[in-house]
């Protein structure tokens, strides 16, 4: 346990508007896959906002592009809510829902002092950084990660996009 | 080039060490002692254990030392050496060639481009047309998908029943463990259940879950249809650390 939780931003293109059949699915899950993730070991805090307590009112960069943000004691705890528990076989559908972003990065990852919460604009600067940086320290993802800043002030900002 | 994938590999050339340790990594990760691999290949203790401690010396298990309970006689209450399957992977490729490589560059094209559902489609085809393994136990007669007749397997019908389907549950059971075996999933059955306890995409798995994942859950499907077997068993996602993603279950509704 570090003084710094991890925080973790997602984006998705809807292929079609959330009240069509087509996304019926995708939202039927919205909330048993929240519950999951608010009772998961290590969930520390997720952007909710809206009459309906998840985040899919927030449209931070485009109205088609919806967004989750979170924050996790840890790595491991990302990990194992994200890939090994019923969220898996959500994410496994995620074609039939959301358009790929193609060279674009959906998701990052970064390191927070604990306490902090990130906002939706952070978490766009973020995947932004990650774009054009490549993983580093300030953004990077699940395949190539970074430990948690041992300093102990909190981490410099350095974003450069 | 890296020599430890031949050493491994070299390790396994003799057929009772080769025996002891699909003994133990059949076993998913769970450690097992030498008098239970002993057992398993009807050889001596000391034997077995000279073995074990070979597959070791190659990193290819691992030692752990724990009390075992419900031991009782000499030794109970002193922690057993007991193996494991060690984590690393060994890839041996004679000339060099770089595969793995090459398939996590795909992947990543692959899920650039969001072309998961080809991937899931080719895989359920390839899982559908492989060539199904010689079965240990007489099919299921009737096996209509079968990708080719097979010849006097008749003569046992299946036990049970009054339903029309086409596998009898015992038979199918050994087959669809011995199929998923065939393409080195390491299967266990119990209750009507089989758990995976090898991904045979473990790395790739770890890198692109949803994708590789989904993949592999198709593959298990198309292997299930191929070999007449969906409609007795249900493959789903149910991801959990340490084994394959997919799990099966008997099907309930199908046969009935």
């Amino acid at each position: 346990m570090t003084g710094y939780h991890l925080a973790h931003f997602n984006a998705a293109r809807l292929r079609v508007p959330l009240d069509d059949p087509g996304s019926a699915a995708f939202v039927a899950g919205l909330d048993p896959i929240n519950a999951l993730a608010d009772r998961s070991p290590g969930f520390v805090w997720r952007l909710a906002e809206g009459p309906e307590g998840d985040a899919t009112t927030v449209r931070p960069t485009e109205p088609d592009v919806i967004v989750t943000l979170s924050v996790w004691e840890s790595l491991e705890a990302l990990r194992a809510f994200t890939y090994q528990s019923e969220h898996l076989d959500y994410l496994r559908r995620r074609r039939d829902w959301f358009v790929p972003l193609g060279y674009r990065a959906s998701l990052v990852l970064w390191w927070i002092p604990a306490g902090s919460i990130p906002t939706p604009e952070e978490g766009v600067a973020r995947l932004r950084a990650l774009g054009a940086n490549g993983p580093t320290a300030d953004a990077f993802t699940f395949r190539a990660p970074f430990p948690a800043p041992t300093d102990a002030g909190p981490a410099p900002l350095r974003l450069h996009a | 080039m890296d020599d430890s994938g031949l050493t491994a590999v070299s390790a396994l050339t003799d057929g009772v060490r080769r025996a002891a340790y699909r003994e133990v990594i059949s076993a998913g990760g769970a450690p097992v002692g030498r008098d239970e691999v002993a057992a398993a290949l009807g050889v001596g203790r000391t034997l077995a254990a000279h073995h074990l401690d070979k597959l070791v010396d190659a990193g290819l298990l691992e030692v752990t030392y724990a009390r075992r309970t419900g031991r009782s006689g000499p030794g109970a209450g002193r922690p057993a050496k007991l193996y494991r399957a060690a984590a690393a992977e060994h890839e041996v490729s004679v000339p060099p060639r770089a595969y793995r490589t090459a398939a996590e560059l795909l992947a990543e094209a692959v899920e650039r481009t969001g072309a998961d559902l080809a991937l899931f489609a080719a895989a359920r085809a390839h899982g559908r047309t492989a060539p199904a393994p010689a079965p240990s136990t007489p099919p299921p007669d009737a096996a209509a998908s079968a990708p080719e007749a097979t010849p006097a397997t008749s003569a046992v019908p299946a036990a049970s029943p009054a339903d029309a389907a086409p596998a009898a549950s015992a038979a199918s059971a050994a087959s669809a463990a011995e199929v998923l075996a065939a393409h080195g999933y390491l299967p266990h059955e119990e209750d009507g259940r089989i758990e995976l306890r090898n991904c045979p995409f473990h790395r790739l798995a770890e890198q692109f879950p949803p994708l590789i994942c989904g993949m592999n859950l198709a593959m298990v499907e198309g292997l299930l249809e191929g070999g007449g077997l969906d409609a007795t068993w249900d493959a789903r996602m149910d991801a959990a650390p340490g084994r394959c993603c997919v799990t099966l279950t008997k099907s309930k509704n199908k046969t009935d």
